[in-house]
């Protein structure tokens, strides 16, 4: 095959990968969205496996195979409420490959031209070997914390930002070597590692709670690392796919961190989520003789002559695996000739877009999944919101108040509707610390308990009532 | 127009697509942006193969193999789970 043809197929990959991310923006054309980035892919790989520089195809079939196999079980087998584990792990594959594909192209390229590379060539490996370390190994990390193998808490220690300055400029500056005297691959390793250490530490203070955030940025940096190998390679496809990664996770990233109110440093390096604030308002004020306990049966009472109810689904829902439970109870409510929808704050969940993957697994039609702004408009027209594991994402603070860790974080505004049931365990904080007004607020229940038991309780007692 | 203001030209402009593409994604659809994103980035398979296939040193053929591993893994797993996820946003009547 001639490279024009290489090159015409490529750009038909490219393509198609557009095409199929232009395909994403809705649900009805999503799936096909997606079948069309398989076959750009697929594609770009074929073209390239009958491309002549290779030589040998038993390598490339065992890995492939072997690959294959591993992400077919994978993904067939992850549950629903794993998908950010899965996505933060893939996250850190794109970037190991990033630095093993850079890696053995600059070998070959020193060893071929004997230490004489275009500074260009050499550049581009620097970047793609330092971005793409970074995010295999805070992907590594991120993936820990959400599986509960490292601390979800902001770990931090004395003098933790300086050592990361110097890790970055360390790695810089032995990323500089490599470019000057390309004939030492060693020091391409040697940058590796550092910018490994790096990564580590870079994730290692972020709490569990901010993790949506990290998880988006380091899909970023996958996207980076694999376009920075395309300036490595001359590739345009590379650089083309890994753009479009890179423009997404950033995108997200973003998103995230408007949803909170806080900026990309402020997750990164202050280390929110570590130790419970001193100061604040406490929680016995707060809370003490307001906080009014609920039962099934009353809240049942109250659904009975309710129109309208909204449910608040936070992270809790995915701990306790309530969503098939929620779906029986909507189904129930429905049938009854009430109006149920969902509200959705855009970091509830341990991922973007985490609930509404949980909500869709369980049968819920996404028609009924409201974003933030939307829900908003409703909540004085509800007659109960019920919460389920969520906490920081609507207290009241965060839009009240000028002094707490919350303050000026958009929130879904449940206070608002006539009744709020919360289903909580106990009345302990959420991830930023603070206690939580709408527990002790006077339209508040506390329904106690695990949120999948509570909700199939509360449908037994509809069901009777 | 030198080989590198080429690609510098096509990295630019797919910054301005990418932008533009994924800012219509609604967010009940970000889970499976991250995940079907995630698949595309597994292009780097290519320059994996490229290595894995030229077997130029033992060295170079090693990475390049658990490249493969690494790119098939975030390819298949990455279409799979997104195709998986979206069936299940499809519309019931």
């Amino acid at each position: 095959m001639s490279p024009d043809l290489v090159n015409i197929a490529y750009l038909a990959a490219a393509s198609l990968f557009v095409l199929g991310l232009k395909g994403l923006t809705h649900p009805r054309t999503a799936v096909r969205g997606n079948r069309l980035g398989a076959l750009g892919m697929l594609i770009a790989v074929v073209v390239t496996l009958i491309n002549q520089q290779i030589v040998g195809y038993q390598v490339i079939i065992a890995g492939i195979v072997l690959g294959g196999l591993i992400g077919a079980i994978w993904a067939i087998k992850v549950p629903m409420t794993g998908m950010p584990e899965f996505v933060g792990l893939c996250n850190g594959f794109g970037g190991g490959a990033s630095v093993l594909v850079a890696g053995a192209a600059f070998i070959e390229s020193s060893l071929r031209s004997s230490g004489n590379l275009e500074m260009q060539f050499s550049a581009a490996t620097v970047v793609s070997g330092l971005i793409g370390a970074v995010t295999f190994s805070g992907s590594l990390i991120a993936f820990g914390k959400l599986q509960g193998m490292v601390s979800e808490k902001a770990v931090r220690f004395p003098a933790d930002h300086v050592l990361k300055a110097l890790l970055l400029l360390g790695s810089i500056g032995v990323g500089v070597m490599v470019v000057l005297d390309p004939g030492d691959v060693n020091n391409y390793w040697y940058m590796v590692a550092v910018a490994s250490v790096l990564g580590i530490l870079l994730v290692i203070p972020i709490g569990g709670a901010d993790m949506p955030v990290v998880v988006a940025l380091l899909n970023s940096y996958s996207g980076l690392a694999a376009a920075a190998t395309g300036f490595v390679l001359s590739n345009n496809v590379l650089i083309i796919a890994g753009t479009l990664v890179g423009a997404s996770g950033f995108i997200l990233t973003s998103i995230m961190c408007k949803a909170m109110n806080r900026s990309l440093s402020n997750v990164m390096f202050a280390g929110v989520g570590g130790e419970p604030p001193s100061d604040g308002p406490a929680m016995d004020d707060i809370y003490e003789g307001k906080v009014k306990s609920t039962s099934a049966d009353e809240v049942a009472m109250l659904l009975d002559s309710a129109r309208r109810v909204v449910f608040v689904p936070g992270y809790g829902m995915a701990v306790a695996q309530a969503q098939h439970a929620v779906r029986d109870l909507t189904n129930m409510l429905e049938e009854r000739g009430i109006e149920v929808e969902f509200a959705i704050h855009p970091v509830a969940g341990r991922m973007p877009g985490h609930m509404n993957v949980l909500l869709a697994e369980a049968d819920i039609s996404y028609d009924k999944l409201k974003e933030m702004d939307d829900a908003n408009t409703n909540f004085e027209q509800t007659d109960i919101s019920i919460v389920i594991g969520a906490n920081d994402v609507v207290n009241p603070l965060a839009r009240d108040s000028s002094d707490t860790p919350l303050s000026g974080m958009p929130i879904l505004n449940v206070d608002r509707s006539k009744t709020v049931v919360v289903i909580k365990r106990s009345l302990s904080p959420g991830f930023a610390g603070i206690p939580n007004p709408l527990f002790a607020a006077d339209n508040c229940l506390m329904f106690f308990g695990d949120g999948k038991q509570a909700i199939q309780d509360l449908t037994t007692a509809v069901k009777e009532a | 127009m030198s080989e590198f203001v080429a690609i510098l030209t096509i990295f630019v402009l797919a910054v301005f697509i990418g932008f533009e593409v994924i800012t219509k994604v609604p967010p009940i659809l970000h889970t499976p942006l991250m995940s079907g994103s995630n698949a595309i980035s597994g292009i780097t398979i290519i320059g994996a193969l490229l290595s894995a296939g030229s077997q130029y040193t033992t060295l170079t053929t090693a990475l390049g193999f658990a490249a493969v591993v690494f790119a098939t893994i975030n390819v298949v797993g990455g279409f799979l789970v997104t195709n998986r996820m979206l069936e299940m946003f499809k519309r019931k009547d």
